[in-house]
């Protein structure tokens, strides 16, 4: 038994060393939401290149990816990421609300509210659009089906949803029952609720389930010229909401890693020229005005609302419509 | 997972045969402390985190709307399945033990594949197969049956896991009964129908039982193939997704409440469970 541990002690010591002793290449964990994969790897290729002609430092970037509800999670329990680029604000809020990780403004600490990038949703079709779906009254016809993530485990769902609410609520001169309506309707036609927004696209493109996938725009663009083969078409509805992803960096992690000044170059370089025009290559849409004209024909202009315009903040729109007893609960109840 | 009952003569023998393992304390002195480590230890930390929330608190978020509609699902869906596995799965063990045809073998390691098959993998394939595009679901979907995304598609990946349970418990107690009981009936002038209901059936419906109870603790627990044969629905939520729903919406109370829950589910089907095993203990030797 004794014999047993000391060989265990031995082992841990072992592997542990070599570790201590590659303290000279930097290691940064971004822990990050569904959609963003192929995004991260091509800048994260690019900032290590960038970081090393800066301060000759080498740099490796982790990825994680999921559920940005699940992601936010796993950095509360205890997964040490030095920044988070999650879905929505509020996953992010809640490393300050439950674990007190970061700062309560810190989303003041970068430009455009933390969101490097934007986006919108949209409806992606089958080529030709046989079921004619041009807006989000479509999607509520008899015999058309969509395909969403479930808003309770996926942020670009709860995205989706606002989308769906602002505009119900917009056509009935805000009336709330009216759009509370229509949002029960919309869930109806879903036959199925995926996890998160890859998933959802997966059931979509690959397993040809539902008429219409209600995505984001970023994604929507990647199934259309990476998985699509020309079998699908985007239709940019009248009206969506202004998708912000946030990004921020986890101050009592980077602080124990000792990684602070590589964690602040790496968010500030997503506002940089060379990563707004990698943002726009993976259909996201730029900030800056010169990247964001070069890639004009990419983002037809769309009317788009703010989240704080039409639901006060993200912590209104969570507790209203996406905590237990809201509304997405209520019209769950009636699918029962 | 079988209890055996000491007799007399077991208790003398203990005495005087050395075991083969050196050290009875110490050995013992291990066994309690690995289970403690493995079993008690999350049971505790489960307890202790659950003992400082309000009980009030607990309670209301136990029994919610939502978490009722998990839990009925959950142990409906459990309870159809086990009942399937013991039919279905009862018959199939009779057939593996009493007759003898090419394939028999192939066949009975089939029956472990659930076992062995990645849970997730069961679902997701079970998904595939029952969708309006799937092999299955292409012929069923028009008939108006849904086997994916559906409560009835939580009901099939539940079968699907359980049924090595209740074939496994059987196989030996069939392969052990004393087919001189069946002659003697035969001999006595019952019937082939009479000696099944009269002589067959009570002998190992107490068998059939554990089965049908582990095939049901099975379905209870299952997780994996659920996420994705679910759909991940709100009519299709079973107790586990709730409590993983919860947590990804940072609702540590609310998912520890739906943790107690399916502990208790646990301990009293465990319980139960082992009362069974004792009386057909007691009831075969008679």
């Amino acid at each position: 038994m004794r014999r047993l541990v000391l060989l265990t002690l031995c082992g841990w010591l072992a592997s542990a060393a070599p570790a201590a002793l590659a303290q000279k290449s930097v290691l940064l964990l971004n822990v990050s939401y569904d959609p963003t994969r192929e995004f991260y790897q091509d800048i994260n290729a690019a900032f290590a290149t960038y970081w090393k002609g800066k301060s000759g430092e080498d740099i490796t970037i982790q990825q994680s990816h999921g559920g940005s509800g699940k992601q936010a999670r796993a950095v509360i329990d205890g997964l040490q990421a030095d920044v988070v680029s999650l879905a929505l604000a509020w996953d992010i809020d809640a490393l300050h609300d439950k674990a007190g990780l970061i700062p309560a403004d810190w989303q003041q600490r970068l430009p455009f509210h933390s969101s490097p990038y934007s986006s919108a949703i949209v409806f992606l079709v089958k080529k030709g659009n046989p079921k004619a779906i041009k807006d989000w009254d479509d999607l509520i016809r008899p015999g058309v089906t969509l395909v969403t993530p479930n808003p309770k485990t996926s942020g670009g769902a709860r995205w989706a949803y606002l989308a769906a609410y602002g505009y119900a609520l917009r056509k009935n001169s805000n009336s709330t029952n009216a759009a509370n309506q229509f949002i029960g309707q919309f869930y109806q036609h879903a036959p199925v609720l995926d996890e998160g927004a890859r998933s959802s696209a997966m059931t979509f493109s690959q397993r040809g389930i539902g008429d219409v996938l209600i995505s984001w725009e970023n994604e929507a663009q990647l199934v259309l010229n990476n998985f699509g083969d020309g079998r699908f078409e985007i239709v940019y509805p009248s009206l969506s909401i202004l998708a912000e992803p946030p990004v921020a960096m986890v101050d009592k992690y980077v602080d124990r890693h000792g990684t602070r000044a590589e964690a602040e170059a790496y968010l500030k370089f997503l506002y940089s020229p060379q990563a707004q025009d990698i943002a726009a290559r993976h259909y996201f849409r730029p900030r800056l005005p010169d990247v964001a004209r070069q890639y004009e024909k990419l983002f037809p202009p769309m009317r788009l609302f703010t989240i704080d315009e039409v639901f006060g903040s993200w912590r209104q729109a969570q507790k209203t419509h996406f905590d237990e007893g809201g509304v997405f609960d209520q019209i769950s109840r009636n699918r029962r | 997972m079988t209890r055996f009952p000491e007799t007399a003569a077991d208790k003398t023998r203990q005495h005087r045969t050395s075991s083969p393992l050196p050290g009875k304390r110490i050995t013992l002195g291990f066994s309690v402390f690995y289970l403690s480590v493995i079993v008690l230890l999350p049971i505790a930390a489960l307890v202790l985190r659950a003992s400082h929330l309000s009980a009030t608190e607990l309670w209301s978020l136990a029994t919610n709307a939502r978490a009722l509609a998990a839990y009925k699902l959950s142990l409906g869906a459990s309870l159809v399945a086990a009942l399937v596995n013991a039919a279905f799965g009862s018959l199939l063990a009779w057939v593996l033990v009493r007759y003898k045809f090419p394939g028999r073998q192939l066949l009975d390691g089939l029956v472990d594949f659930p076992f062995a098959l990645p849970t997730a993998v069961a679902g997701l394939t079970l998904a595939n197969l029952f969708t309006e595009n799937g092999w299955l679901g292409k012929f069923l979907v028009p008939l108006g049956i849904r086997g994916a995304f559906t409560p009835l598609g939580v009901m099939i990946a539940l079968t699907f896991v359980g049924l090595p349970f209740s074939v496994r418990t059987l196989q030996p107690v069939l392969e052990n009964l004393d087919r001189g009981v069946e002659e003697a009936a035969a001999c006595l002038g019952a019937g082939r129908l009479r000696t099944f209901v009269s002589v067959i059936i009570p002998t190992l419906f107490p068998t059939i039982l554990t089965g049908f109870g582990l095939s049901f603790a099975r379905a209870l627990g299952e997780y994996g193939s659920i996420k994705f044969i679910s759909g991940n629905l709100p009519e299709t939520e079973i107790a586990p997704v709730l409590m993983v729903a919860r947590l990804d919406q940072y609702d540590y109370t609310g998912a520890i409440a739906v943790a107690v829950v399916l502990m208790i589910f646990s301990f009293i089907l465990l319980f139960t469970l082992n009362w069974v095993q004792g009386w057909a203990e007691k009831f075969q030797q008679a």
